[in-house]
């Protein structure tokens, strides 16, 4: 097993690992940080990718925007004291039963597939191709996903704003 | 070199943890980083499927930065609607927010 194969390893482990505590532990606010476990290792399967600008972009995005404001969310809605209320609702079983079947007709699929490789794999597209494709090719969905965005901010502003008399 | 289903199956199994967070948790903020998980595991796909069948080109990352956008807007949006419930109804758990059930 080659260095490379062992640090996906590790990374890929640390991932499942945030995940699972994120979707297991009682505490929302230990669930969040298991949450940013994750997305910090899914960061560093970016690198392994060769695609470091997802890197930076996820830590960025991910871990320094997204999960403050789950954060914060979290904060601002804590269940008043008392209110001690179950981690999983009554369907659970039935939760984990589809998500098991689909992981495992996912991982027999995926690994049986004949994938269309490269035959060999150039060097990864440059952070400097990513933006002239982002200008060029892609300017017309990047411009939507700016407008959405802006939507996304004031709706979010409507929405969540003391309703006053 | 990491085999490409190394890649496929590691986002698989975050796609089915984050799905099995999405179904059986109570409260919504916990169903939403659910959904955060499964957005990021198509992203691991993407910039993999690049990589490994489409080397050279840049469309697996360009796809990636689009779908983070949608995603931090969904987080932004849903975190709003999150905080009016919560203001409103005083919870956040979803088996209390039933107003539309019959």
């Amino acid at each position: 097993m080659s260095l490379t194969q062992a640090v996906f390893i590790l990374l890929g482990g640390m991932a499942v690992l945030g995940a699972l505590g994120m979707v297991t532990l009682r505490n929302l606010f230990h669930s969040a940080l298991a949450m940013i476990l994750a997305l910090l290792s899914i960061a560093g399967i970016y690198v392994l990718l060769e695609a470091e600008f997802l890197a930076v972009v996820q830590v960025l995005v991910y871990v320094g925007a997204i999960a403050m404001l789950i954060l914060f969310g979290i904060m601002l809605t804590r269940d008043i004291v008392g209110r001690a209320s179950a981690v999983r609702n009554r369907q659970w079983p039935l939760a984990l039963a589809v998500s098991a079947g689909l992981l495992a007709v996912l991982a027999v699929a995926l690994v049986r597939a004949a994938w269309p490789l490269a035959a060999h794999a150039p060097a990864q597209g440059s952070v400097a191709d990513l933006g002239l494709a982002l200008m060029g090719p892609y300017a017309l969905p990047f411009e939507v996903a700016s407008v959405l965005l802006l939507v996304a901010m004031v709706g979010a502003l409507i929405i969540a704003r003391e309703a006053r008399e | 070199m990491i085999p490409l289903a190394w890649y496929l199956v590691l986002s698989a199994v975050l796609f089915c943890i984050g799905l099995y967070g999405v179904l059986a948790r109570r409260n919504a903020i916990a169903i939403l980083m659910g959904a955060e998980l499964m957005l990021n595991s198509a992203n691991i796909n993407l910039a993999a499927f690049e990589r490994y069948v489409a080397a050279g080109s840049v469309a697996g990352q360009v796809f990636v930065i689009f779908n983070i956008a949608v995603a931090a807007a969904e987080a932004a949006v849903g975190l709003a609607l999150i905080l009016a419930i919560y203001r409103s109804r005083d919870t956040v758990s979803v088996e209390e927010v039933d107003l539309l059930k019959g």
